[in-house]
């Protein structure tokens, strides 16, 4: 599904990612766990094709095309998902208008039918039950005077409309308290498939616990240092993350 | 088949009529020269076959224009090259049927291709390009049908030169009563040469019970350039007037000073709509239309109520300030606009709001996009007199700006003689962020497209007030306006 190789990105003429490598098939989810500052976020953005990124080195294969050639909105269509860490706001335009548009299309790249209001209505519905949204909330501008918590299960009511193929889900949990959490984490699993591969950026374990990781990365100064199955995660809460960069010195 | 024979007979009816008028033009010809004298005047009201009192009317405009030098003040935020008066023609009689194109293969594709983006029905782009009655199925038993149904109702709506053949009692009664002659120079201009316009009148207590909009009115050819509109609703009445299109119009009469005079008697209630989208110019601004319209509603009646919506996206330079006077006690005067400007437009156009009598309101919300190295004024003037008691108004005034190229301004006027007046004024400036657009991108929504869909919503507000087939269109027009405003 995604094969990252020596991905070097600098921002502002600072190097941030140095020399990554990572590989995520379908049906695994990935974690990916660092200190503040390693790179975490740069990767998502990287991946999802926002400007401002300088890729000096490195290439990366997503569905054995190369992503780092599409436009943003076309690895989109092609199934690549971001759930941001903030979720932006837009006056003026309504969650469900915006969620039609954009589900339809991604539709029409696909070749398949593009709903029309009355059917994509349905389909939210059914979505939106599950992870506790109102029909309220759908009507309200996007994104805007929503709480932490609504914003990131409005970012996976999005990803379970979308169905992409990869999604990349970047500090879901932060801002969350626990029942938020043990919704929006209900929401992610559901949409675990075998056509499907999800890569979980995260500070803390506690998703995790939720979320059940195939695979742990551990990031630190723009590279995965060390990788592990989901007891990694656990080793991390207990000893934190100074350890982490002298154990891969050893291994190396 | 019949109306192609109508046409005839009336061109042929005017070439022989004889000038009664006593000047030097020859009257068979079918356009004036080019210029503006007191002959040409004579010329335009003899075509029409004017009576004594309106050619006075025309002759007392064109004195005062010539008294009066171009009123192009300081304070409007625009830069125009000078409009050389003499070089254009004042008059032009209609297309012959020969002279038009026969079919839609004859008109220019790169318009047919604008028409279909706007979802304009084929029947339609057949009477907007102007291809010759013959070709066009129905389109003159439609219009007669809708005439028939109004007329049952007492509703009187028609070219301003049928109704002063018609009606000119009523046309005189009201015409310049609103926008008297002196009021401006583009006005006095407009006085002294305006070809044609609608008519309206709505007598008392009938709610007209369809949108009326130019569409209907047949015989609209040339017409823009100096356009006379004139909408009377009497006591207890409404109705809703949809002015202009979609759909792109090119001239080459590069000004356009138009008047709009709406007058509203007890509870009565005018909604008077415009989309309008003249041809802006090139991407560098040049050619474009000049717009510079004066429009007035007078709310004379008690509870009374005129709102203006428009939504211009058109014309190299827009200057109009669509306005009510609020005279009946508890009248009520209301203002919507979008303003877009891209490339080289500029804009400087807003509203004024009188308040004159008791328990009056006045509503404006006025959103103006901005992109390209377009700049955009919003001017208005919330005016409350010294008797009106609980005045009320309250202003919105939103500027988006796409690019760092564009400009937008805000200069609200709010004067207060009278202590017992709430007004209140609101105003937000803002950019589409990167990280908005970024956002529409990683959900699958093209870059234009997340544009089109972040500025439909900046002007949803407005877009409501409008008629729902004009609602549609206006969305669609939004979003060609700014093709090419991002990267």
């Amino acid at each position: 599904m995604l094969e990252i190789n020596g991905l070097t990105v600098s921002v502002a003429g600072k190097e941030i990612l140095k020399d990554l490598n990572l590989s995520v098939a379908a049906d695994e989810v990935h974690a990916i766990m660092g200190p503040n500052g390693s790179g975490k976020s740069t990767l998502s953005y990287v991946l999802a094709g926002r400007e401002g990124y300088d890729i000096t080195a490195g290439s990366v294969l997503y569905r054995g095309q190369d992503l780092l050639a599409l436009k943003p909105e076309i690895r989109a269509r092609e199934g690549l998902f971001l759930a941001f860490q903030y979720p932006v706001e837009i006056p003026g335009v309504g969650s469900a208008t915006f969620l039609k548009t954009a589900v339809n299309a991604i539709r029409k790249h696909r070749g398949e039918k593009e709903f029309d209001a009355m059917e994509f209505l349905k389909i939210m519905r059914e979505k939106r039950d599950g992870l506790g949204i109102s029909e309220e909330m759908m009507r309200r501008a996007l994104n805007v005077g929503f709480s932490g918590g609504e914003k990131k299960r409005n970012e996976v009511l999005q990803m379970a409309l979308l169905e992409p193929y990869l999604a990349v889900l970047d500090e879901t949990d932060s801002g969350l308290d626990i029942d938020a959490l043990r919704v929006a984490a209900d929401g992610i699993n559901s949409l675990r498939s075998p056509e499907r591969a999800m890569i979980v950026i995260t500070h803390y374990q506690r998703l995790l616990e939720y979320v059940v990781p195939d695979y742990v990365h551990v990031m630190a100064d723009g590279q995965v240092v060390r990788s592990g199955g989901k007891e990694l995660a656990l080793e991390l809460e207990e000893n934190g993350y100074s350890g982490v960069g002298d154990k891969a010195e050893a291994a190396a | 088949m019949a109306a192609n024979t109508e046409t005839a007979r009336t061109v042929q009816a005017l070439t022989e009529e004889r000038y009664k008028y006593g000047f030097v033009t020859d009257i068979e010809a079918d356009s004036a020269p080019p210029g503006l004298s007191e002959e040409i005047v004579r010329f335009i009201s003899a075509k029409k076959g004017e009576p004594e009192w309106l050619l006075d009317w025309r002759l007392r405009a064109y004195h005062r224009w010539m008294e009066t030098a171009e009123d192009t003040p300081g304070w409007a935020n625009l830069e125009y090259p000078e409009i050389d008066y003499q070089a254009s023609s004042y008059y032009s009689a209609p297309l012959r049927d020969e002279d038009r194109p026969q079919s839609l293969d004859e008109v220019d594709p790169e318009l047919l291709e604008t028409y279909a983006k706007l979802g304009i029905p084929l029947q339609e782009q057949e009477m907007l390009a102007g291809v010759a009655v013959d070709a066009v199925f129905d389109s003159v038993s439609v219009a007669t049908t809708f005439k028939s149904k109004l007329s049952e109702l007492g509703i009187i709506f028609c070219s301003l030169s049928e109704a002063v053949t018609e009606h000119p009692e009523l046309v005189q009664k009201y015409l310049g009563t609103v926008v008297p002659y002196s009021d401006n120079y583009f006005a006095t201009l407009n006085s002294a040469v305006f070809t044609d316009g609608s008519f309206v009148f709505i007598p008392k207590g009938v709610r007209c019970p369809m949108e009326l909009s130019t569409y209907f009115r047949i015989n609209a050819a040339n017409t823009g350039q100096f356009e006379r509109t004139l909408i009377i609703a009497d006591e207890g009445s409404y109705v809703s007037y949809l002015e202009g299109c979609t759909a792109p119009m090119r001239d080459e009469n590069q000004l356009h000073a138009a008047v709009v005079e709406l007058i509203a008697f007890d509870d009565a209630e005018i909604k008077y709509s415009t989309v309008q989208n003249w041809y802006p110019g090139d991407k560098n601004g040049k050619g474009g239309i000049f717009n510079f319209v004066t429009k007035r509603g007078a709310c004379r009646g008690r509870n009374s109520k005129i709102s203006w919506t428009q939504v211009e996206t058109g014309s190299a330079i827009t200057w109009k300030y669509p306005s009510c006077l609020l005279l009946g006690d508890g009248s009520q005067g209301e203002f919507y606009s979008i303003a877009v400007t891209n490339n080289c437009q500029q804009a400087d156009t807003g509203t004024k709001m009188i308040h004159v009598g008791k328990n009056t309101k006045s509503r404006i919300v006025s959103k103006g996009v901005s992109a390209g190295r377009a700049d955009q004024t919003y001017r208005g003037l919330v005016r409350v007199q010294g008797k009106a008691d609980n005045a009320r108004n309250h202003t919105q005034c939103d500027s988006l700006l796409i690019g760092e190229k564009c400009g937008a301004h805000t200069v609200p006027y709010i004067e207060s003689r009278n202590a017992s007046a709430q007004l209140e004024h609101e105003a937000t400036t803002s950019k589409i962020s990167e990280d908005q657009l970024f956002y529409c991108r990683q959900r699958g929504i093209a870059e234009e497209e997340a544009v089109a869909l972040i500025v439909n919503g900046f002007c949803r507000e407005v877009l409501q007030e409008l008629p729902m087939e004009f609602a549609v269109e206006a969305q669609k027009l939004v979003a060609i306006s700014l093709e090419g405003s991002v990267g």
